[in-house]
């Protein structure tokens, strides 16, 4: 499997990184790696096979919908990188 | 040319529960910014959603009630892309595995119904709110969490529709529904129900759609309409010039009143959905199954057609009772003291409806108890207290929530039908007026109504209308 500079610019596009040339090359050799490698499972014969969501056996693991309970405006902005009063100070976005 | 106008719709309600969907920060709308915030909902490292439990059986009930397929097991997906209202940079929804898939709903249309398919029925979580200083040179925007993981339920139809009237008459009919089974507040002014709409036209009689434009930004039922409104003009102009209609997202521009192109850059949606690690999946066993089913109530469009159907009530009635469940449910709690739906059904469109507006109040703040308002019903259809003398006993009723049996004892109101208490009243009527006997002799048919009024005052409304009149009609016919 491989995959070319412009996969790994799309999926850095959607990710919202910048890469250097070198850097795309080496991802795009890196990313072709994992995807041999979990292209092998591609061999196996999964017809009748349920697809699984999830690892764990457990299920059905619940929150009650109980007393409303929050931390201060405060601690949630203590690692925002920018404020103005109890909002995230944010660039400008377009909607 | 005429083109046939096809309609799809997505709601989106928020569901009433106290707390977010996967941590206990509060859903209470107008909240000081960022006060109903967690590390979870504002998308911290290393921490872990929690599902709510009422918030995933509440979208099973919507499922249930719009008679969808319920997978026995279901799953979290994650959803990703960037925008600052969204802190993990994922939502967590349901892509892969649904909470309920191909069901429907009926709408009222043109004095019958119409089936309206939903294509799926699924659980994810809102954003948070970006605010958007007023100076336009700002070069910044704010943001409040406090929205950021509510749950948030969506339905998806099929294009089932085919014009403005459909599509309002579904946006009202959801709305109804969603009061009825109890999962939303649907206060619409809080964001509680947002709808969106994808349009296309087509030749009449097509096989396949048309091209499918998708309006977002629309904030009111009205703005949907007139957004719909809007692109069957604007799509319908652009195939009869022979033109082609572009598949877009495009959004409604309320002021403007119209739609606008979307940049193509935020178009390009990828959104790489892929089953959420953090959650364990849903295993929905018999007995959930059968609990939330319990928890299912007769829509309101059902309920009403059996109003008129079982209950022979008018159409009107039937609508003005099934409206809302409360009241519906009132209504038929009274019946199971005095069995006749057409009276019952009376006294509370023309007296309890009218009174609780005047007053003011709801049906949860209502003093009298269904079978009090049954008992008096059944007390007003008899000859036993007039028609004044009932309603006096509901004012009274509204009060206090007393028995009407108590009140009218208390109040002295019930009225006789014996003629020897209303013959000697007839007599003085007729000894102190000769005008109304010479007008009756003269064929004045209004003298019987004078000498009436004459009698019913001295009996201080308590005389039996019917046999009063038939005893000043006996009395000055001897004359
Ligand atoms: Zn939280």
């Amino acid at each position: 499997m491989s995959i070319t500079q412009k996969d790994v610019e799309y999926v850095a596009n959607l990710a919202r990184l910048e890469l250097t040339g070198e850097e795309k090359e080496r991802l795009a050799r890196q990313l072709g790696d994992i995807l041999d490698y979990i292209n092998m499972l591609n061999r196996l014969d999964t017809t009748n096979v349920e697809p699984m969501a999830h690892a764990a056996i457990e299920h059905n693991v619940f929150r009650e919908d109980g007393e409303p309970r929050s931390i201060t405006p405060d601690e949630t902005l203590a690692n925002a990188p920018d404020r103005q009063g109890d909002f995230f100070k944010v660039p400008k976005v377009i909607d | 040319m005429e083109w046939e106008v096809v309609i799809g719709l997505e709601t989106h309600a928020e569901l009433a529960t106290r707390t977010k969907l996967w941590c206990d920060c509060s859903t209470e709308f107008g909240a000081a910014p960022n006060t109903h915030t967690c590390p979870i909902c504002v998308g911290m490292p290393g921490v872990l959603p929690v599902l709510n439990r009422k918030a995933f059986e509440l979208a099973l009930r919507v499922a249930f009630a719009f008679k969808c397929k319920v997978p026995p097991r279901t799953f979290f997906d994650r959803k990703n892309y960037y925008y600052p209202d969204l802190p993990k940079n994922y939502q967590i929804s349901q892509n892969y595995c649904n909470t309920g898939t191909e069901g429907h709903i009926d709408i009222p249309v043109n004095g019958g119904s119409k089936r309206v398919r939903i294509h799926n029925v699924h659980l994810e979580e809102d954003a948070g709110k970006n605010i958007h200083p007023e100076r336009s040179d700002a070069d910044y925007s704010l943001v409040d969490l406090n929205r950021a993981g509510v749950p948030l339920l969506e339905i998806v139809t099929e294009p089932d529709m085919r014009g403005p009237e459909e599509a309002q008459a579904f946006m009202e009919t959801m709305r109804r529904a969603l009061l009825y089974t109890e999962v939303s507040e649907c206060h619409m002014e809080q964001g509680h129900l947002r709808f969106e709409a994808s349009i296309s036209l087509r030749a009449p009689g097509a096989a396949e759609y048309g091209a499918r434009v998708e309006i977002k930004n629309v904030n009111s039922m009205k703005a949907v309409t007139s957004a719909i409104e809007y692109e069957i003009k604007r799509q319908t102009r652009i195939l009869n010039e022979g033109g082609k209609v572009a598949r877009e997202t495009r959004l409604w521009d309320d002021a403007a009143g119209a739609t606008g192109r979307m940049r193509s850059k935020e178009e390009a949606q990828d959104y790489r959905y892929f089953p959420e690690p953090d959650l364990i999946p849903v295993t929905i066993d018999d007995e959930m199954r059968a609990r939330v089913m319990a928890a299912v109530p007769e829509l309101p469009l059902a309920r009403k057609r059996r109003f008129i159907e079982a209950f022979g009530l008018p159409e009107y009635d039937a609508g003005v009772i099934s409206d809302d469940r409360r009241t519906a449910d009132f209504f038929e709690e009274a019946l199971k003291t005095y069995d006749n739906p057409k009276a019952v059904g009376n006294w509370i469109m023309n007296a309890m409806l009218r009174e609780m507006k005047q007053r003011g109040i709801g049906i949860v703040e209502l003093k009298p108890k269904p079978a009090q308002v049954a008992a008096l019903a059944k007390i007003a259809s008899s000859d036993r207290i007039n028609s004044p003398a009932a309603q006096k006993v509901f004012t009274i009723m509204m009060d206090t929530g007393d028995d009407p049996e108590e009140i009218i004892r208390r109040e002295g109101l019930e009225q006789t039908s014996d003629s020897g208490d209303i013959l000697p009243l007839v007599s003085k009527a007729i000894a102190d007026n000769p005008k109304a006997v010479a007008d009756f002799k003269s064929g004045k048919a209004s003298a019987v109504k004078f000498l009436m009024g004459q009698v019913m005052r001295m009996a201080r409304g308590k005389a039996n209308p019917q046999v009063a009149e038939k005893i000043i009609q006996e009395e000055l016919g001897k004359m």
